[in-house]
């Protein structure tokens, strides 16, 4: 919708001249990635809604103090993962800083699932609520840091620097979270998408 | 130089980023032209990728955008500035 930067600083300049009612149109795109981050730190549909709110107020009104520097959407997700640490601060619970340092030194040697050749992407499956829920699982079972890097870089398909840059972390923390997090996906969703793999005849779908 | 299993596995998601060098890509494809597991982890692993890029998969949750709508509303016209 607004993807082009260019647009995007025009309408930020209106909406703080007194075009107030353009706000909508600039924080429409930015709301899945909002909310799906909210998510991934909360992990409460109903607590990450209300964050995602917040954060849309707060964006407006602190409109005025984005330079452009970053991408408007990197700057509205750095308020919106502010707003969930404080959230999570308030709760007494720790978080990110400390579990950033321990999990990236774990080995990341692993196997993975070893099918006979998949070729086609069961996109038309995803019409059934079945696949949907297998992924959904999959995801949400992945440690934490792992979660939100697929989250941002898989779902909402964020470059490799705007997810560090949004979750805090440098673009190398990100490279090797996001290969353990789809190698872990691939060795449990693997087996299980080959279900939903369109059928072909004289083919062998291998041991899962 | 000749590349196994284990080495193309762990290069798996730059392949996949095109985040590898021309040496070691062309040493991938080399052993992807023969090595058949490989191939199919390096396919089921970009299906994966492919399919949780798809809109359907994480969806929000009903109501959602016209709750926030609303209440930006709310804040455009009774907060302050
Ligand atoms: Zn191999």
């Amino acid at each position: 919708m607004l993807a082009n930067p260019e647009l995007e600083a025009e309408c930020i300049r209106r909406v703080i001249a007194g075009e107030r009612h353009l706000f909508h149109n600039l924080i429409r795109p930015c709301e899945r990635s909002i909310y799906l981050l909210l998510l991934s730190l909360l992990k409460n549909e109903a607590e990450a809604e209300d964050a995602a709110q917040e954060t849309a107020i707060k964006v407006y009104l602190n409109l005025h103090l984005f330079r452009g520097e970053a991408q408007f959407r990197t700057w509205v997700l750095s308020i919106a993962r502010n707003e969930a640490l404080g959230r999570l601060r308030k709760q007494g619970i720790r978080r990110e800083e400390s579990l950033d340092a321990v999990t990236d030194d774990q080995t990341g040697d692993y196997t993975p699932a070893i099918l006979t050749s998949w070729r086609e992407v069961p996109t038309a499956a995803l019409e059934q609520k079945e696949l949907g829920a297998l992924l959904r699982k999959a995801i949400e079972g992945l440690p934490e840091i792992y979660r939100n890097i697929v989250l941002l870089r898989d779902i909402e398909e964020m470059d490799i620097r705007e997810t560090a840059t949004a979750l805090g972390i440098s673009e190398g923390a990100v490279k090797v979270r996001l290969h353990r997090a789809r190698a872990m996906l691939q060795r449990e969703l693997a087996p299980r998408l080959k279900a939903f793999a369109p059928k072909r005849k004289g083919l062998l779908w291998g041991r899962a | 130089m000749r590349i196994d299993c284990k080495h193309v596995w762990q290069h798996i998601s730059a392949y996949i980023e095109g985040d590898v060098d021309s040496t070691l890509r062309g040493e991938i494809d080399k052993h992807l032209e023969t090595c058949e597991s490989c191939s199919a982890v390096l396919d089921s692993t970009r299906n994966v990728v492919i399919l949780m890029a798809d809109d359907r998969v994480f969806e929000l949750p009903a109501g959602f955008s016209q709750r926030l709508h609303e209440r930006i509303d709310r804040e455009l016209q009774f907060g302050g500035s």
